[in-house]
């Protein structure tokens, strides 16, 4: 009980009070080299700036001393409940991501997991599927048509998407053979024989000095396809660029969330950068191996310092190693979609759902059916 | 009172406040919709507490996820005035209401006298792997039926769709 607490405030605090900020500041700089510009510089405390790390501090001050305007006409109390509709749910599905494996020191056992569940990933889907309400309501409570548009826009782009997301990763579930979390990034601290399997597959065999080539056995390795349509396909989910049709400065200005703000469009604003986050977590965990170090499995690490420095250290050492292997691998997949949004024009909206009906809904399938042939060729070997 | 009753009665608080929600906000149907949702998330919660996981999550994710904000996005597109839902034909509807509260009790009623303990579910109820083995071995030909019944209704949707824009 007290684990399951500390680790929970270990997320509230690390993850969505220190991290989320230092996305504002990181997507700031990374548009500002995109764009060749400086980027934020200007915040300052008696002169000293930090390379603009304190911009953050000065948004929070803002949108906290800003007036809560909830307009005429608008259905008050949705128009309260909005934002926070689409906050929590961002920060509760942090709940089943790992941050590290298990770990025995003597008698006690320490996973650094909230809560282990048997369908961790279902649990992503259906919290995801509860964050179109925020932005649903968002937009019918403020009266405003623009926000009723964005609201529109936004929510048959999350319904559409929410198909492909959920049938793009089954070709992971068939290779993993789980939907727990943990267990999916525990099979990922391994390596396969990636020729050997790839010739196996069309009945030949390759020299033994060949057969030593392999790769961690990652998602992103057993399942490339996999991977491009889940980002895709998360990436729509979180509505922003190339996805960003709920907003259009030249049509519907900030679609569902205009009527917002003060610190209530801070939460809008907030849970889009954690669910940034949350993409993050999940991209690695289900397809770069989690917390795993590629070729040095956890009994490897633990053996190897271990014989040296004794086991309860080469635990420790490992939890360490695996936590920054972790943050390392989340910072990554952060970055990538920073690079993505500030890289790509916007589509057009009938783009949008041509994209998702119309490639990836067939290509997931396909996917699908291609995993399955070719893990009856293979046999139990990948 | 264990947690997992207090967590029922929690729920099942939660799910009757959001079914005496839909109907009480009959002139307002996004207020409705929401509150159908309060039930939907609710009844997860009992399935949960019942072992049943997987049906807690597809409850979720179909019926909270996708089913209600389908309702939602019709009853945006239309712009319903109060006016316009006036209620209608409520005494057929009370009159059907007498049969249905009659079957409720008598099921109660039976309920009440069974104190049996039930039987011990079976390893790995509720899973996914239970339902999958479940749904593509035994219930085979159920499964596909049941997917050409979906597949016959989005052709046919299509059609009517196609029509109109004709």
């Amino acid at each position: 009980m007290t684990a399951v607490v500390v680790k929970s405030v270990f997320i509230l605090l690390v993850v969505v009070g220190a991290l989320a900020p230092v996305i504002t500041w990181i997507e700031r700089k990374q548009s500002a080299v995109m764009q060749d510009r400086i980027g934020a510089n200007r915040a300052d405390i008696a002169g000293i700036t930090i390379l603009g790390l304190l911009h953050p501090l000065a948004d929070v001050f803002k949108l906290l001393s800003k007036e809560d305007v909830v307009p005429t006409g608008a259905n008050r109390f949705m128009h309260l409940l909005s934002p926070v509709l689409t906050a929590v749910p961002a920060i509760i599905a942090f709940a089943v991501i790992p941050f590290g494996g298990v770990y025995v020191f003597g008698e006690s056992r320490i996973s650094l997991v909230v809560a282990d569940l048997d369908w961790g990933l279902l649990y992503i889907f259906a919290i995801g599927s509860i964050a179109a309400y925020g932005t649903v309501l968002a937009g019918w409570s403020s009266n405003s048509n623009w926000a009723i548009l964005g609201s529109l826009r936004a929510s048959a782009q999350m319904i559409s998407y929410e198909v492909t997301l959920g049938l793009s990763v089954v070709g992971v579930f068939m290779v993993f053979e789980t939907l727990r979390l943990t267990d999916m990034a525990l099979a990922q601290d391994a390596t396969f024989p990636v020729l050997t399997n790839v010739t196996a597959l069309f009945g030949l065999s390759i020299p033994d000095w060949l057969a030593v080539v392999s790769l961690p056995r990652w998602g992103i390795f057993l399942q490339p396809l996999g991977f491009v349509m889940f980002l895709a396909a998360i990436m729509a989910e979180n509505r922003r660029a190339p996805f960003d049709l709920p907003e259009g400065e030249s049509e519907i200005i900030a679609g569902y969330h205009i009527e917002y703000s003060g610190m209530r469009f801070g939460l809008f604003y907030m849970s889009e950068f954690i669910e940034v986050v949350v993409i993050a977590g999940i991209m690695t965990t289900v397809f770069l191996g989690g917390w795993s170090v590629p070729y040095l499995s956890q009994a490897t690490i633990i053996g190897g310092v271990g014989s040296v420095f004794g086991s309860g250290f080469a635990t420790g050492f490992c939890l360490l190693v695996h936590f920054a292997t972790f943050m390392l691998k989340l910072l990554f997949m952060i970055w990538l979609q920073m690079a993505i949004r500030w890289t790509l024009p916007r589509f057009r909206y009938d783009q949008v759902m041509d994209l998702c009906w119309k490639v990836l809904l067939p290509l997931s399938i396909a996917n699908i059916f291609v995993t399955g042939l070719v893990l009856l060729v293979l046999g139990e070997r990948t | 009172m264990t947690a997992p009753l207090v967590f029922f009665y929690v729920f099942a608080f939660l799910a009757l406040l959001g079914a005496a929600g839909t109907v009480a906000n009959v002139r307002n149907p996004v207020a409705a919709a929401m509150s159908l949702v309060v039930t939907m998330v609710a009844l997860a919660g009992v399935y949960v507490l019942l072992e049943a996981h997987l049906v807690a999550v597809f409850q979720i994710m179909v019926y909270a996820g996708a089913i209600v904000v389908l309702f939602l996005f019709v009853v945006m597109l239309l712009d319903l005035r109060s006016d316009d839902l006036r209620p209608t034909r409520q005494r057929l509807l009370r009159i059907l209401a007498l049969p249905v509260v009659a079957l409720l009790a008598s099921v109660l009623w039976r309920l009440r006298a069974d104190s049996t303990p039930p039987p011990p579910l079976p390893e790995g109820f509720g899973g996914y792997r239970a339902l999958g083995l479940a749904l593509y071995g035994d219930y085979v030909l159920l499964v596909e039926l049941a997917s050409l019944l979906l597949l016959a209704a989005i052709v046919g949707a299509m059609i009517l769709a196609q029509r109109k824009a004709d």
